[in-house]
């Protein structure tokens, strides 16, 4: 799998936000198996290294950062947060969340059609946080996005995949395009539907952080996400709405 | 002159940004940098000066979703 011509490994991008401490961070990746982190900038205070320590440790993990916009209510705001975590993480690429709804967190379509374009023209590899709207993701490709990251549901509801049909749609629109479900995942088994679906990945984070053990929740998505993948790739039956028995009925006794 | 830093007044001294990071402690830190809501680069920095009622944020790498 590729996103803008780099190869990535694990099908799973974790966030790095929410864990009880910085140990059980470091375990969840290392049994998630995650092959790229999520990271943010936020303000830091004169004199203190809270941004050195944090960053120190992502180094250990090992894996590949993606920085995000998260909490950017407008285009310039997420254009300029883009250019500071490009300066601090030395990375073209980018989470663009451009947030249109408090509640919801749901992207701002339009504000996010044009950040994303201004940032493309600049040399940033886009990954936008989106919806499952198929229009706003062409004007997104059009604005030379080459990833798409539909959301499941709100961000941190853990309520899954909320529109199966759109998420389904979506992905038959655009075989060709990487696509990663971002956000509103709770369990494994939503993992499992979307990998089954064609997605090429999901992005999380609360729910891991969030569990009573992250670790092993971890690990279960993992394991949730190579199951996924192994059954799109094996070619699912088609279900039908009568019975059709497994069993041959040549040979059964006592057939008349 | 007065200016704001990651949404708090300041009372400084420094007529750019690059001498206001030092001023305020940064240091070798690794952060980075907007003025007035438009990102300055750290090669920028100490060409671009301060002026009374400035709006500066200053970052650095924390956790994310």
């Amino acid at each position: 799998m590729e996103f803008y011509g780099t190869e990535v490994s694990s099908r799973l991008m974790l966030g790095t936000a929410q864990y009880p401490s910085p140990a059980i961070l470091d375990d969840a990746f290392r049994r998630s198996g995650a092959g790229i982190a999520t990271v943010s900038v936020r303000r830091e205070a004169g004199g203190a290294q809270a941004g050195a320590a944090f960053w120190d440790l992502i180094k250990e993990l090992g894996v590949k950062v993606l920085p995000n916009t998260a909490g950017c209510h407008s285009v310039r705001e997420a254009v300029t947060t883009a250019h500071m975590a490009r300066e601090l993480f030395d990375t073209p690429w980018i989470k663009l969340e451009v947030i249109g709804h408090t509640d919801t967190l749901q992207p701002d379509p339009f504000a996010l059609v044009e950040a994303a374009k201004i940032l493309t023209e600049d040399g940033f590899q886009v990954f936008p946080y989106t919806t499952e709207d198929l229009i706003l993701a062409d004007r997104l490709l059009n604005a030379g996005c080459e990833v798409l990251m539909p959301w499941g549901a709100p961000i941190g509801s853990g309520l899954g995949l909320t529109n199966i049909y759109g998420l389904r749609t979506l992905r038959a629109q655009f075989p060709d395009i990487p696509m990663v479900v971002d956000a509103g995942l709770g369990l494994p088994s939503q993992a499992a539907v979307a990998l089954e679906m064609g997605y090429d990945a999901v992005l999380l984070n609360t729910a891991v952080a969030k569990a009573g053990d992250p670790a092993a929740m971890a690990e279960g998505f993992a394991l949730a996400i190579k199951a996924g993948r192994l059954a799109y790739e094996a070619d699912p039956m088609e279900p039908r709405d009568m019975a059709a028995p497994s069993t041959p009925l040549i040979g059964k006794a006592f057939l008349s | 002159m007065k200016i704001i830093v990651n949404g708090t007044a300041h009372e400084v001294q420094s007529s750019t940004l690059a001498a206001l990071l030092a001023e305020l402690g940064y240091g070798d830190a690794k952060v980075a940098t907007a003025l007035n809501e438009g990102f300055v680069s750290t090669g920028a920095r100490a060409s671009t000066p301060i002026t009374d009622g400035d709006r500066i944020e200053i970052v650095s790498p924390r956790q994310g979703g």
